[in-house]
């Protein structure tokens, strides 16, 4: 299976030195923790969790904007060896491409639709004419859904949907394998969110695209996601088949996670679980299983040691010692 | 963008062009002061047809000839002339072929310069921006007039030496501005997004970053305009600027300084003229900052 993921990776960390103060050490954020997963073409895979989680310094390494600490990160069978500060290498940048949360920052306002398009293409692919890149960029624009006359206007002069279209356009011209979605449609109206959630599903099917999908709204998730990864605090607690995580969460953060999520139902009785005080600060993290402090299922076990994942199911990992382990040795 | 269809559509360069017009032209000041600015231009320009006179030709029989209005005035010489019979007039306008001419170099120089070094200071921080920051620094910390008169000691007075000199001291205010710019976009994520399509450092710099840091630059150009014809003028005052015969505004002042008591057209007009010109380019300075500002708060 591990040869045909287009992204396998393994125990991604990220940490980030901060500096406190002139002469104090510097301390250490552990921005992502030990995230391993592999991705298949094809296949969406979501990764939710509250702010700060993490979600998006993994989206970070996936694009290979910033290298990881440690770890192995492989995209389509190459690994990817990467120094702080530099640009990602072009065979792999093709086959990675990210689409950000806020379409107003994400494209130049001081250039057109078809120069915004273009760029990949001049930069990637010096084969081609400008007549070629321009047919390339027109038959985009008309994929997501815009119209040819949008191509020569200016950013400021769309909607956030269209922009949102125009973004992932930019992100298809060089036909990538994987996509990571940063929050895609959070900063968009509800209706527009559903058009776009669409579009993506459309052209996963007709290019065969990979999505990692970060997300903190669940009810998206659930309808798109294969796989999920629930983040806190910097690492993967629950992972697996999404149908399998939502019909039974295990790890008492999912739990709360998802009862935190608003049913559509005027007269189902809210069953929220309420989670006690803040996630702890990344500068002092609490000893053993940093979700201890908050969780409802505590002992004094909890702060013992920080818990590994380990398998649940066939399809589940669970990072928790209070839930049941799989007799089953199908993982080691 | 060769390939742009030329229709006039929202979103084309003569729609922004539109667009800026509209919000420049709401402002009064800023009309006035462009209009007065392309007449000094074009005077400039046709300085050798618009003149009256040679303005290095001097007369003996008319020395400090009062102006047309003055009982002694006569129309050869409207403005007067000065105390070695040129004709001030022709001087004033043919003066400025040479404050506006180098005050332009001074300005592109300053620029250009100032915004490379801005760039690399906001693009690749580290030891790269301290010493560019602290380089800049020690410009600020003289006052500018005795760091281009100390310079253009050096480098010995002319016109050259005075250019190079004004537009070091300028420099600091460009750097400042396209760092500062810079380090605002570069965390967008329009920036980002260029650099996973595969653009290299440069590319980044002036293809992506710079377009979106113009604004502000270009109100202090106009700015910096108005400033370098002061300080030209100010060296031609203290003799280390242009040289006589040569007609520059500031050289004039100080050529005329001795007769200011008996003779007050020939330090007055030189004076007068040099003041609406800097007031004139600060007005539509201004009117540049309204007008390309807002763009920034909405993008």
């Amino acid at each position: 299976m591990t040869a045909e993921a287009v992204i396998h990776a393994v125990n991604l960390t990220r940490h980030y030195r901060i500096k406190s103060g002139p002469f104090a050490a510097p301390a250490v954020v552990k921005a992502l923790n030990e995230a391993s997963f592999d991705l298949y073409p094809g296949q969406t895979l979501a990764v939710v969790g509250e702010s700060g989680c993490g979600k998006s310094t993994l989206a970070r390494v996936l694009t290979m904007i910033e290298p990881p600490t440690s770890g192995e990160l492989t995209i389509n069978g190459h690994r990817v060896e990467l120094k702080e500060g530099e640009p990602p290498p072009a065979d792999l940048r093709r086959d990675v491409q990210i689409i950000f949360q806020n379409p107003y920052g994400s494209l130049n306002p001081r250039k057109t639709v078809a120069t915004m398009l273009e760029e990949p293409l001049k930069l990637n692919r010096r084969d081609m004419s400008a007549a070629q890149r321009r047919q390339a960029a027109m038959e985009m624009i008309d994929r997501v859904g815009l119209r040819p006359e949008h191509v020569d206007r200016y950013p400021h002069m769309f909607s956030g949907g269209q922009r949102q279209r125009i973004a992932i356009a930019r992100a298809l011209m060089l036909h990538p394998k994987v996509l990571v979605l940063d929050e895609p449609v959070s900063a968009l109206d509800l209706s527009i969110q559903a058009q776009i959630l669409n579009l993506l599903a459309d052209l996963q099917e007709e290019f065969g695209l990979a999505y990692v999908f970060i997300s903190h709204d669940l009810s998206v998730v659930k309808r798109i996601a294969d796989d999920v990864i629930v983040m806190y605090f910097g690492q993967p607690v629950e992972t697996g088949h999404a149908a399998e995580v939502f019909s039974h969460p295990r790890h008492p953060y999912t739990q709360a996670l998802f009862s935190a999520t608003p049913v559509a139902d005027p007269n189902r009785r809210k069953e929220r679980m309420r989670l006690q005080g803040e996630p702890p600060s990344p500068l002092s993290p609490p000893p053993g299983c940093p979700f201890a402090p908050r969780c409802f299922k505590a002992t004094s076990e909890c702060s013992l040691e920080d818990p590994p994942l380990e398998p649940v199911s066939a399809h589940v990992n669970v990072a928790c010692i209070h839930v049941e382990k799989a007799r089953l040795t199908l993982r080691p | 963008m060769t390939t742009l269809s030329p229709s006039a559509a929202p979103g084309t360069l003569r729609y922004q062009l539109a667009e800026f017009w509209g919000s420049f032209s709401a402002s009064r000041g800023a009309l006035v002061g462009l209009l007065f600015i392309t007449f000094i231009l074009l005077i400039a320009l046709f300085a050798p047809w618009v003149a009256p006179h040679d303005p290095a030709l001097q007369n003996r029989d008319a020395f400090l000839v009062p102006p047309v209005w003055h009982a002694e005035g006569s129309w050869r010489y409207v403005l007067g002339t000065d105390a070695v019979g040129r004709d001030v007039l022709s001087r004033l306008i043919h003066g400025a072929r040479f404050s506006l001419s180098i005050s332009a170099m001074v300005v592109v120089l300053s620029m250009a310069v100032g915004i490379f070094l801005g760039l690399l200071a906001g693009y690749f921080r580290g030891w790269l921006e301290t010493v560019i920051t602290r380089l800049m620094d020690v410009v600020l910390a003289f006052p500018s007039l005795l760091l281009a008169l100390g310079l253009v000691a050096v480098l010995s007075p002319g016109l050259t030496s005075a250019m190079i000199a004004i537009a070091l001291v300028q420099l600091p205010y460009f750097v400042r501005l396209t760092r500062a710019a810079v380090i605002g976009e570069k965390d967008r994520e329009y920036v980002t997004a260029s650099r996973l399509a595969g653009a290299g450092h440069g590319r980044l710099m002036f293809n992506t970053l710079l377009p979106n840091c113009m604004a502000p630059l270009i109100v202090q150009a106009t700015l910096s305009f108005s400033t370098a014809i002061l300080d030209i003028a100010a060296l031609g005052f203290l003799g280390m600027g242009v040289q006589p015969p040569t007609p520059e505004w500031g050289a004039m002042l100080a050529n005329a300084r001795e007769f200011m008591g008996s003779a007050y057209w020939a330090v007055t007009f030189p004076g007068l003229v040099i003041l609406l010109t800097v007031l004139m380019i600060n007005l539509m300075g201004d009117g540049l900052r309204d007008a390309l500002d807002p763009k920034l708060k909405r993008s």
